[in-house]
């Protein structure tokens, strides 16, 4: 029956390179393992090895990372049909950016509240899920793959919000990020059918010959683009679909936070560079001055929202806003100096908002304050090992020099201005103006304010045990370390940015453009 | 052989770095150390310099971020020679003056110090526009925790943040407009991009570009002066810095702003200065009139210097916007004697308002001169180079410039003037309300200590060698500043260019 063997052949299983996909194997495995190891009763497995595995599984993703950079492996090929992953220099850049987070936000939990609510398993299970959703993110080759991988991204992610099920701001957090998140997500999918339905391809590949054979004004396809973009703009908290960002970031367990500020943003910016500057670069002309005003949009809100914040959480998340406007310049020039500013700059994000958010995790511990700005004040008499670490972050997200954010900032105000958007180098220079006031609050909080305010729990302070340890048995090494790494490589890389700048460059070159 | 700038200018920062885990003596005594051999190299470098070379000298040039075009690259030319000295004399002994007055946490003040020293340096001897920027904006941040840890505790936070976003606000769009001449300058040549000022110097501009990117670092510059109208933060910034600190933030950091004007604005966007000339003219002129005004009528000491500081720079303005050889050496020198008179002023303040009860009011001085003539003859000597008395070299400096300006416009000269005559009646009334006049009701005469004298003999040393031997700054620097300014020249005043010809 040759006709049976043919339909047999055309639906045969894709090719698979597993060297290629190993790091995100390492990812969705460890989240596997990590959950059936967690089903064990003894609580030293469950507090200790569950966390330590979870721990493996991100170094080992960056591991094999490592020996699959400048592969560019193109994978699940089916016949006649492109890739529907591509694991080149920029997804593994995202890989070691979403990695990097992961472990610092495992360290960040190791004796946080919120594993021990939901149980250390499926905690560290969702974080490693969520991870390799970032990954394939990053890596989408089409728009099945782009959704399938944002929906891995998300729901582990709604779920780790409301980790902390006692309290109420949690709960609201991971409902607030679940509808709003849903309302991203479906926005995406009606964005991505419709681009589709212009272009008759889900490929980029197929779409981008498209657009390029005079598609680039189609109606469909625009409104298509318009909708996709929106629905990624949810995602990256960009102006004006960032309202959830600081009820979220400020609800949510504070490692869950730092993981969801750092890496999400990562993967979001990963695949609208391949979406924008891969699949519809064509149409370049049409979207990128909708985009570079929407970047100028976010850039004033997020620095205009954070101004009043006297919540270091929210402080963070108005302030993650401001800084995904800086990400997108890199983004609309399309060109390989804006992939690589973006690139370098989500490097530099990753290590400024570590150091600040463990700073923010470990006064939460040692102080009946919260997250409030008068948790630090005063630190830098107090614990300059804490204080050192969160001034570098304020004068790395204010992009002074000296620091790694004054090279990431000068790199995309380079790439901004090289493509032909001065203007919006200039919008950046402003952002960094008024950033400036709140920013330095902090750091006049933590060094240049002689008497602390007299304790009172804030609204948000995770309430206390009975019988609870003293201040000095909650000082935990593990959460200083996070903090004084990620401080230390922020001003290293201020100083001596090629390595990083080396990675970006490759990451650059992986998507082909000028 | 020549040591590799590197070396001066990290040193500082190196050796307080160091000092921060130490005890509080070692960490001072590397400060003194640390500024001090910066100051030794120095002195060297100014008798080792050759004077005929037109080009720079002692370079150190490395690419520093290959991907971003960006040069770690320090010379040393007649322009920035006696300002790097002035910064590293000055950092010595106010380091010296600093290390004696008790502190909380005086390890973390002597690193901020010092760090602001290289900062300085940093930016005087960077010969790579984002180099320069980057050393601008770095230089600040020590005074913000400087000020904002040491300074008044009720009013310090403030003050500094407000002195620092004022700054910066200036220095960010500097940045901008240094990314924009880079990125416009590389696709104009074809060449890569490459921020050295050499490399950028090659290509010229068009004019419109040259305007808005010159209108940026003016701003940049003008904040840092101060200049009216953009000299909001100085009162409070100047009441909030411990005066250590404030006597080098006076006397050095305003300085890089001039020299920022001569080295960048003139030296790469000829055409938009000779646009600007009239504009920065008048800016010049107002600074002069309203700080020489101001300074007449404030009775804070450290405000009256403050704003005899606007006047004096508005003269340094001047100086350098009448485009032409003798207004850009005027600027340099009065540069130079600025920084030399304003120190010691500040270094008399404090021993007055510790004669004084701590106060730094005017109208708690007065009858200082009673029992202590040394103190008095030595503050005179200060006062009277302030007022640009015949024989000091401030009177060469503003000479040097009021001639640049006739050249370019009689009127402005005629005005700015005027501007000489106030600076008598500022500078003398500073004095004669503090030294003689009615005893104040706290005052308390007493002779100045060894240990004071150290600090300000030295200061007051450097005044007189100036006041014997101007031409020791004049020849050494007259080659590079001459070309600093010929372009702008040519096209501000072609008459009187080609007629030189």
């Amino acid at each position: 029956m040759p006709s049976i063997e043919l339909q047999l052949s055309a639906i045969s299983a894709p090719h698979i390179d597993w060297a290629g996909f190993s790091p995100a194997i390492a990812l969705i495995g460890g989240s596997l393992l990590v959950l059936v190891v967690g089903l064990m009763r003894s609580r030293a497995v469950r507090e200790q090895l569950v966390p330590f595995l979870a721990l493996v599984a991100f170094a080992a993703a960056i591991g094999l990372g490592v020996w699959q950079w400048n592969e560019a492996k193109e994978l699940f090929v089916a016949e006649g049909s492109q890739a529907a992953l591509r694991f080149d220099d920029l997804t593994l850049m995202i890989l070691f950016i979403v990695a990097v987070g992961g472990i610092a936000a495992v360290l960040l939990s190791w004796r946080a509240h919120a594993p021990r609510e939901t149980a250390h398993g499926e905690y560290f299970a969702l974080m490693l899920a969520s991870a390799s959703g970032m990954v394939l993110l990053a890596a989408a080759q089409n728009l099945v793959s782009l959704f399938l991988a944002l929906e891995l991204l998300s729901i582990p992610l709604y779920v780790l919000c409301a980790a902390e099920m006692r309290r109420a701001r949690s709960l609201e957090s991971g409902l607030k990020y679940l509808i709003i998140g849903s309302v991203g997500s479906a926005t995406l999918l009606y964005g991505l059918a419709l681009i589709y339905g212009a272009s008759g391809d889900t490929d980029f590949r197929g779409i981008a010959e498209a657009v390029a054979s005079g598609m680039a004004r189609d109606a469909l396809l625009l409104t298509g683009l318009a909708l996709a973009v929106i629905g990624l703009a949810f995602k990256a908290s960009v102006a004006p679909f960032h309202q959830w960002t600081p009820d979220v970031y400020e609800g949510a367990p504070t490692p869950v936070t730092t993981f969801m500020a750092v890496a999400t943003k990562a993967a979001a910016f990963g695949v609208l560079l391949r979406l924008l500057d891969v699949a519809l670069i064509d149409a370049h002309r049409d979207w990128a001055p909708a985009l570079a005003t929407l970047a100028a949009v976010t850039i004033v809100v997020g620095n205009v929202g954070a101004l009043g914040q006297s919540s270091l959480k929210r402080l963070m998340a108005w302030s993650s806003v401001a800084q995904a406007g800086y990400l997108l310049a890199g983004v609309v020039v399309a060109s390989r100096v804006g992939v690589q500013a973006t690139v370098f700059y989500l490097a530099v994000y990753l290590l400024m908002n570590l150091a600040a958010f463990a700073v923010i995790v470990a006064r939460e511990r040692e102080t009946d304050l919260g997250d409030d700005i008068a948790a630090v004040t005063g630190l830098g008499a107090e614990r300059p090992a804490l204080a050192w670490p969160m001034t570098v972050a304020m004068l790395a997200l204010a992009g002074l020099p000296g620091t790694a954010g004054f090279i990431g900032k000068f790199h995309l105000i380079d790439a901004a201005a090289d493509g032909g958007y001065t203007w919006l180098g200039v919008v950046i220079v402003i952002g960094s103006m008024i950033s400036l006031a709140y920013y330095l609050r902090v750091v006049a909080a933590m060094w240049m304010t002689g008497e602390k305010p007299a304790p009172a729990p804030a609204a948000g302070a995770t309430p206390r045990l009975a019988g609870a340890d003293p201040a000095a048995e909650r000082r935990h090494p593990e959460v200083a370390l996070v903090a004084v790494l990620a401080g230390a490589a922020t001003v290293f890389f201020g100083i001596l940015p090629s390595p990083l700048l080396d990675l970006a460059v490759d990451a650059g070159r992986a998507l082909g453009l000028m | 052989m020549s040591i590799p700038l590197s070396i001066p200018l990290w040193l500082p920062a190196a050796a307080a770095f160091i000092g921060l885990f130490l005890p509080a003596a070692a960490s001072r005594g590397l400060l003194v150390l640390g500024t001090g051999l910066t100051f030794a190299w120095s002195v060297w470098t100014i008798a080792d310099f050759d004077r005929a070379a037109a080009g720079l000298q002692n370079v150190t040039d490395e690419l520093w971020i290959a991907e971003l075009g960006i040069h770690y690259k320090l010379g040393i030319d007649g322009l920035n020679l006696f300002l790097i000295a002035l910064a590293a004399f000055l950092f010595f002994v106010c380091a010296f003056w600093a290390a004696r007055t008790d502190r909380e946490r005086p390890q973390l003040f002597a690193f901020f110090f010092a760090l602001a020293e290289s900062g300085v340096l940093g930016a005087l001897m960077a010969q790579d526009l984002a180099l320069f920027v980057l050393f601008f904006d770095l230089m600040l941040i020590p005074f913000l925790f400087i000020g904002g840890m040491w300074g008044p505790e009720s009013t310090r936070v403030a003050a500094m943040l407000k002195l620092f976003i004022y700054t910066l606000v200036g220095s960010l769009l500097m940045l901008a407009a240094a990314i924009a001449t880079g990125v416009l300058v590389s696709q104009q040549s074809g060449a890569d991009l490459s921020f050295a000022l050499s490399d950028l110097g090659r290509t010229v501009l068009p004019e419109g570009s040259q305007q808005w990117i010159f209108l940026c670092f003016a701003a940049a510059f003008l904040v840092k002066m101060p200049a009216f109208p953009l000299h909001g933060w100085m009162p409070d910034g100047y009441r909030n810095l411990p005066l250590p600190a404030l006597a080098v933030f006076s006397a050095v950091l305003s300085k890089v702003a001039a020299y920022g004007f001569l080295r960048v604005s003139v030296g790469l966007f000829p055409d938009a200065s000779a646009h600007f000339q009239e504009l920065m003219i008048v800016l010049a002129i107002v600074s002069i009139l309203y700080g020489s005004v101001m300074a007449f009528t404030v009775t804070n000491m450290r405000l009256v210097l403050g704003y005899s500081s606007v006047a004096q720079l508005g003269f340094i303005v001047l100086g350098i916007f009448a485009l032409n050889a003798d207004g850009a050496q005027g600027a340099i020198l009065q540069s130079v004697n600025h920084g030399l008179v304003v120190a010691p002023a500040f270094v008399v303040i404090a021993y007055l308002a510790a004669r004084a009860g701590g106060s730094e009011d005017l109208r708690d001085m007065g009858g200082m001169a009673f029992r202590a003539p040394v103190l008095a003859t030595l503050f005179l000597i200060v006062a009277l180079a302030t007022l640009a008395m015949p024989g000091s070299s401030n009177f060469v400096g503003e000479f040097l410039i009021l001639l640049g300006a006739f050249d370019t416009s009689v009127l402005a000269a005629v005005i700015a003037s005027i501007g000489v005559v106030l600076a008598s009646v500022y500078g003398l009334r500073l004095y004669i309300r503090s030294m003689h006049n009615r005893v104040g009701p706290q005052a308390d005469s007493r002779e100045i200590s060894v240990g004071e004298g150290l600090v300000l003999v030295p200061l007051v040393a450097a005044i007189l060698f100036f006041a014997v031997y101007p031409q020791l700054a004049l020849s050494r620097g007259e080659v590079a500043i001459t070309k600093s300014v010929q372009a702008a020249a040519a096209l501000a005043q072609p008459d009187a260019t080609a007629q030189a010809k």
